[in-house]
């Protein structure tokens, strides 16, 4: 220990901290390795599983999975018209949940990061969050109350003289519960890009001689739009993996609901790894996106 | 600079949001004391009768166990996890930095049933059986970026010079982290663990996969509700959950309302003591 100073300060006393003070790289390999190893290990492992049971099929006759290499999955899926219309239904869902909840979300998010003074500001974070903090399914199941028939929505529009749509049990229905469950995550990435929109930049437009139209298209919309593509990741991811709202407030099947049907009911493990495949390339895709967009510093 | 018409029209969108938000709450509550199995709109008579059917449902109160058991342990494993991957995404430059933090948000990036029939599959092959334990593997996979969030956002806003100082001082590695690192996060780490135990204490998606027949909370209320008379007994439920649920949301708002300050406080007062040592 002829060379103490290099050391460390404090070699003597404690010789391992010593050996990761020389050693940044052993320090960083003992800090990275725990979260790494979990997430390769049960996640990127069991997504490579998938991946592989995909390409497998199940005897029909034992109903065990047989190692079989091939595309059958994969084939069943192209050629059967009913799994094209659901993947088209739950895309197309996931699209306007996405622009309902953006629209929905765009003004409390303003008001709350721009024009809110400080107190009502936190209240309003508060009031976006509470909701999450109540179960999930018991939310999805309030609309299944609000929209069926005798429920809330056809009192409120009997009350208005209005002949009642009959949305209950329907895409309606589902599509309003999406949009209801994943609004606070749209909100949030929102407020938190307008939050960081400079004032002088507004008072620069103005000056400018744009009116506000303008000033919302040219300045605000631009800087806001990867909170506004953060938040479009999570209303567009949940949708597409979400079987829970089409049971209860709905009978239409989405990709998870047949992802679902294929594990419990027909417990055809295969098919279902092949069908997870579809949102896993649809995200692939949006995250590709979304990340020219800048949206993952927002996420 | 926004006109007096604009300023109206985003003060009603405010307005009718928040109703949105909170008229399904305000349904859920008002049928927890609904006389009628039916759910029909205006409910007919007032009871308490579903409080005191959840309290004495003894499958209820052992799914309820079951998710304060799998939230806690998740929320440890997520704790740990999660910090240790900010410390090394905030403190080093190295190769697959980036991809590091894109596989700590794929679990939540990714739709929900991709994780749940992954792990399924996952857990299959491997020939492990379905228990809590397996649940709480899945819970933590998709909890760790909460954590991780959280603390990283803090780290970036901690100036290292604290550090610097405390080992020019004389503190060692541990003495630094005790006394300047860990009092700078620790409301990162309360704020991120209360939404890793929310997250947890919620999730069927996932769970469903990967349960098998043990019963959470979650899972008890999807089976209730599937059931007509039922119902009302998981909107009662559902009401109470949502009363003690008000204790981590204000807990969490004043953390990260005053969190700021008195951090500073904290970190000043921890730094005075470090030349004694």
């Amino acid at each position: 220990m002829a060379d103490v100073d290099l050391e460390g300060p404090n070699a003597k006393r404690h010789p391992f901290q010593a050996v990761l003070f020389r050693h940044p790289r052993a320090k960083l390999g003992l800090t990275l390795t725990p979260p790494l190893a979990w997430l390769l290990v049960f996640y990127l492992g069991s997504l490579a599983l998938l991946l592989v049971n995909a390409f497998w099929k199940v005897d029909v006759f034992t109903g065990q999975i047989v190692h079989d290499w091939g595309l059958q999955n994969f084939k069943i899926l192209w050629e059967t018209p009913v799994y094209r219309t659901i993947t088209i239904r739950t895309v197309w869902i996931a699209g306007i949940v996405t622009v309902a909840d953006i629209v929905l979300a765009m003004p409390i998010a303003y008001f709350a990061a721009r024009m809110a003074r400080p107190r009502v500001r936190s209240l309003i974070l508060v009031a976006v969050v509470v909701p999450l903090w109540t179960s999930y399914l018991i939310r999805a199941f309030a609309w299944q109350t609000i929209t069926a028939p005798g429920g809330l929505f056809e009192w409120v529009l009997d009350g208005l003289g209005i002949p009642s749509p009959g949305i209950g049990n329907s895409l309606w229905s589902i599509g309003l519960t999406f949009t209801y469950l994943w609004l606070p995550f749209v909100v949030l990435p929102i407020y938190a890009a307008l939050e960081r929109l400079p004032d002088s930049y507004l008072e620069a437009s103005s000056d400018l001689g744009a009116r506000g139209w303008t000033t919302f298209r040219r300045v605000v919309w631009p800087l806001a739009l990867p909170g506004i593509v953060a938040g479009s990741i999570f209303s567009f991811s949940l949708t597409l993996g979400d079987y829970i709202a089409p049971i209860l407030v709905g009978n239409t099947k989405f990709i998870g609901n047949v992802i679902y049907d294929n594990v419990g009911i027909a417990n055809n493990i295969p098919f279902a790894a092949a069908f997870a495949m579809v949102p896993v390339a649809i995200m692939a895709v949006y995250l590709a996106i979304a990340r020219k967009l800048g949206a993952f510093e927002a996420l | 600079m926004e006109s007096k018409g604009t300023r109206f029209a985003i003060r009603l969108g405010t307005v009718l949001t928040l109703i949105f938000l909170y008229v399904p709450l305000a349904v859920v509550v008002i049928y927890a004391f609904n006389d009628s199995v039916a759910q029909v709109w205006p409910p007919k008579g007032f009871t308490t009768k579903w409080f005191s059917l959840a309290f004495g449902d003894a499958s209820m109160r052992a799914a309820f166990l079951n998710s304060i058991k799998v939230a806690s342990v998740t929320t440890a494993i997520a704790l740990v996890l999660g910090s240790l991957a900010a410390f090394a995404v905030h403190r080093y430059r190295f190769f697959g930095r980036q991809a590091v933090s894109f596989l700590l948000v794929l679990p939540i990036a990714l739709p929900g049933i991709i994780t749940a029939m992954a792990l399924r599959t996952g857990i299959n092959s491997v020939g492990i059986s379905f228990s809590l334990w397996t649940i709480m593997i899945g819970h933590a996979t998709f909890c760790i970026v909460v954590v991780f969030n959280n603390v990283v956002a803090r780290l970036r806003r901690t100036p290292t010079s604290l550090v610097e100082a405390s080992m020019d001082l004389g503190a060692d590695g541990w003495q630094t982290f005790r006394r300047i690192t860990l009092p700078a996060i620790a409301t990162a780490l309360v704020a991120g663990g209360l939404l890793a135990f929310a997250l947890s204490f919620d999730e069927i998606i996932v769970t469903n996969f990967v349960s098998g027949s043990e019963i959470t909370l979650p899972k008890w209320i999807f089976n209730a509700i599937r059931l007509p008379r039922n119902r009302p007994e998981a909107n009662a439920v559902a009401a109470l959950v949502m009363l003690l649920s008000l204790v981590p949301v204000y807990l969490a708002q004043r953390l990260a309302g005053g969190g700021s300050a008195s951090r500073r406080g904290a970190v000043t007062a921890r730094e005075m003591e470090v030349p004694g040592e």
